[in-house]
């Protein structure tokens, strides 16, 4: 069983008048064979948080247990995970063999069963043929292939993804996104994937950590995430483009900010009278900026229906099954 | 547009002044070589032949064999050999040091890890000479006179060797430290597995240069040899040469001259793929 619980962890550095504390207080409960992933902007605490299930840093407070076991203070190589870094950190001297078989030959598995695994790794990777090589011979999509075949060779309980699609280019990062989806199905291992780009988070996770400031702001599947964001902070980091938040549009209660996505705006002679500022054509739709009273806002317009002109105004009407409330003071969502 | 079409007036200039250089540097090694393979009366004569004469064989095998008769010196082969061990030692315990201390200041946390870093680096400062005499003391008040070890145990830890280990381990990235961790690997299999193959090139480059230092050390096996059998050729060469009571053999001293030449060019020319096939390979 590789559930993952943390319990109240808080990370601080220093000490005393000078500490610096970068992750509040996150619990969570991982299911084994989840694929969760963690999601926040830079320096939101996410990396540090897989650190510390990692291993790689102290925890300076709270708990953390993976299928079952308390693991605080326990060395990472006993913590029977696997790492995959976002620079891939292939020993540069070993060749892809060498790479995948290195953690093998340390637990002094039997040299047989280390060629066995490393091959049955290689092939669903499509690395056969490259096990000779040396990393500075191969493609980034290679290595980070050769990454992840070094974290599966090890059968470990858990998964940790370091941003690692982050030094590819765009359609690798697709295809690569689509090989780890891939590998999760046929696997099954728990993983924790961290990420800054909410696009891998909704298409990756069955269940997603929104981070913000060291805080876990929301932990739920990406259909929850993005009908029933529990605070303004996951409602504008989940969607592109984010959501709307307006305090004083019509609908809009006092001490509240109603939230619209872009998306459930229709055109047409709607309540809220907006003034078309600017366009972007993206093919497929386009994208008016404008503004309602005093506040902008983006409404995602259908590429068929005719472009408005610049300094048109235009009727928009939030769509009301669709329409979010949040409290000014706080963040927090409002019931209903 | 092709290179030969342009003719350069003064393409001629670069190639004068390099071959200038090379003659200025390589004319008077020519001479030792010259001087090597005649008698001690044509030496003596001027001006010296240019040409190589015919005693070569002869004067090779005299030195290497016999040494010089007039100044008592020993035969060169086991002069050589004594240089030979020595900068062998050096460079190895200078080597073996060095990286084991970078290792610590860089992939350590201790109580007193950058003190002791300053430390080493201060005493960068202090030049050999400085601190000869107390040095001479501590060695002979423990019985080093005139051995192997009195010869090479004091120059053997290196402040140049720790700064350059030091410098590089700082760029290794910490990435390869967490691999390393999660795989398993402690801190010494790190050490082994990781670290020094990734060594491979600032090695072969400080062996270079430390078995040229030790090679060359005159001064220190000056004071602590007494004994002519442990004299270094170094010390040799300049103990050949007379200060006018009697007759230098010149002949004899040239061909000891070439002779304590050529085992730091080989030394050189051998570590050389090393360092190319370093450099060539960076990581990206």
């Amino acid at each position: 069983m590789a559930s993952i619980t943390l319990t109240n962890i808080i990370k601080r550095y220093g000490s005393g008048a000078a500490a610096n504390q970068v992750v509040h207080g996150v619990s969570a409960d991982v299911m084994d064979s989840e694929f969760i992933v963690i999601v926040g902007p830079s320096g939101c605490g996410k990396s540090t948080l897989l650190r510390m299930v990692a291993g790689l840093e102290d925890i300076t407070s709270g708990t953390i247990a993976i299928g079952g076991k308390v693991v605080n203070g326990i060395d990472p190589s006993q913590r029977d995970i696997a790492m995959v870094f976002q620079n891939y950190a292939l020993y540069p001297h070993m060749n892809v063999f060498g790479n995948m078989a290195y953690g093998l030959k340390i637990a002094k598995v039997p040299v047989e069963e280390i060629k066995a695994r490393v091959d049955k790794v290689a092939k669903i990777l499509d690395l056969s043929h490259l096990l000779n090589r040396k990393p500075r011979e191969l493609s980034g999509g290679q290595r980070q292939r050769v990454a992840m075949g070094r974290a599966i060779v090890r059968q470990p309980q858990v998964f940790l993804f370091d941003e690692p699609l982050s030094n590819l280019d765009a359609k690798l990062r697709v295809q690569t996104r689509l090989e780890i989806q891939k590998l999760h199905r046929e696997l099954g291992i728990t993983s924790l994937f961290v990420t800054h780009d909410q696009v891998e988070a909704m298409t990756l996770a069955q269940r997603m950590m929104v981070m913000n400031a060291g805080r876990m702001e929301q932990f739920g599947t990406p259909e929850e995430v993005y009908h029933r964001p529990a605070t303004t902070f996951v409602a504008s980091f989940i969607g592109s483009p984010p959501m709307n938040l307006l305090k004083n549009a019509t609908g809009a209660k006092p001490g509240h900010i109603l939230g619209i996505r872009p998306e459930h705006l229709d055109i047409g002679t709607g309540a809220w009278r907006a003034v078309v500022e600017s366009v972007e054509m993206l093919g497929a739709e386009r994208l008016l900026y404008c503004r309602l009273g005093d506040e902008q806002l983006v409404v995602r317009a259908e590429e068929a229906t005719a472009a408005p002109a610049l300094g048109q105004t235009i009727g928009l009407q939030p769509r009301a099954d669709r329409v979010h409330h949040f409290h000014a003071a706080t963040g927090m969502r409002a019931s209903a | 547009m092709n290179s030969d079409d342009y003719r350069d007036p003064w393409a001629w200039l670069p190639h004068a002044v390099l071959w200038l250089g090379v003659a200025v540097i390589a004319f008077p090694l020519y001479l030792t070589l010259v001087a090597s393979t005649l008698t001690a009366q044509e030496i003596a004569q001027a001006p010296m032949p240019i040409l190589p004469g015919s005693q070569g064989l002869a004067n090779y095998q005299a030195a290497l064999q016999t040494g010089s008769t007039f100044r008592m010196s020993p035969p060169v082969s086991s002069m050589m050999w004594n240089s030979f061990v020595m900068a062998l030692v050096i460079t190895f315990g200078k080597i073996t040091i060095s990286i084991i201390s970078a290792y610590a200041v860089v992939f350590f946390r201790f109580p007193g890890r950058m003190a002791a870093f300053w430390l080493i680096f201060i005493t960068l400062m202090l030049p050999v000479e400085v601190r000869i005499i107390p040095t001479y003391e501590v060695v002979s008040d423990l019985g080093m006179i005139n051995s192997f070890a009195g010869l090479t145990v004091p120059l053997i830890a290196s402040a140049t060797a720790t700064l350059l280990f030091r410098q590089f381990f700082l760029t290794i990235p910490d990435e390869y430290v967490e691999a390393a961790k999660i795989d398993g690997a402690g801190p010494l299999r790190f050490f082994w597995d990781i670290l020094l193959p990734l060594s491979r090139t600032n090695i072969a480059a400080l062996f270079v240069i430390l078995f040229i230092y030790g090679w060359n050390q005159y001064l220190w096996p000056l004071l602590i040899t007494t004994d002519q059998n442990m004299d270094t050729i170094v010390l040799g060469i300049k103990k050949m040469i007379g200060t006018g009571d009697s007759q230098t053999e010149w002949h004899l001293v040239m061909a000891t001259t070439v002779l304590a030449i050529l085992p730091p060019v080989l030394v050189v020319v051998l570590m050389q793929k090393w360092f190319v096939k370093g450099l060539v390979e960076t990581e990206k």
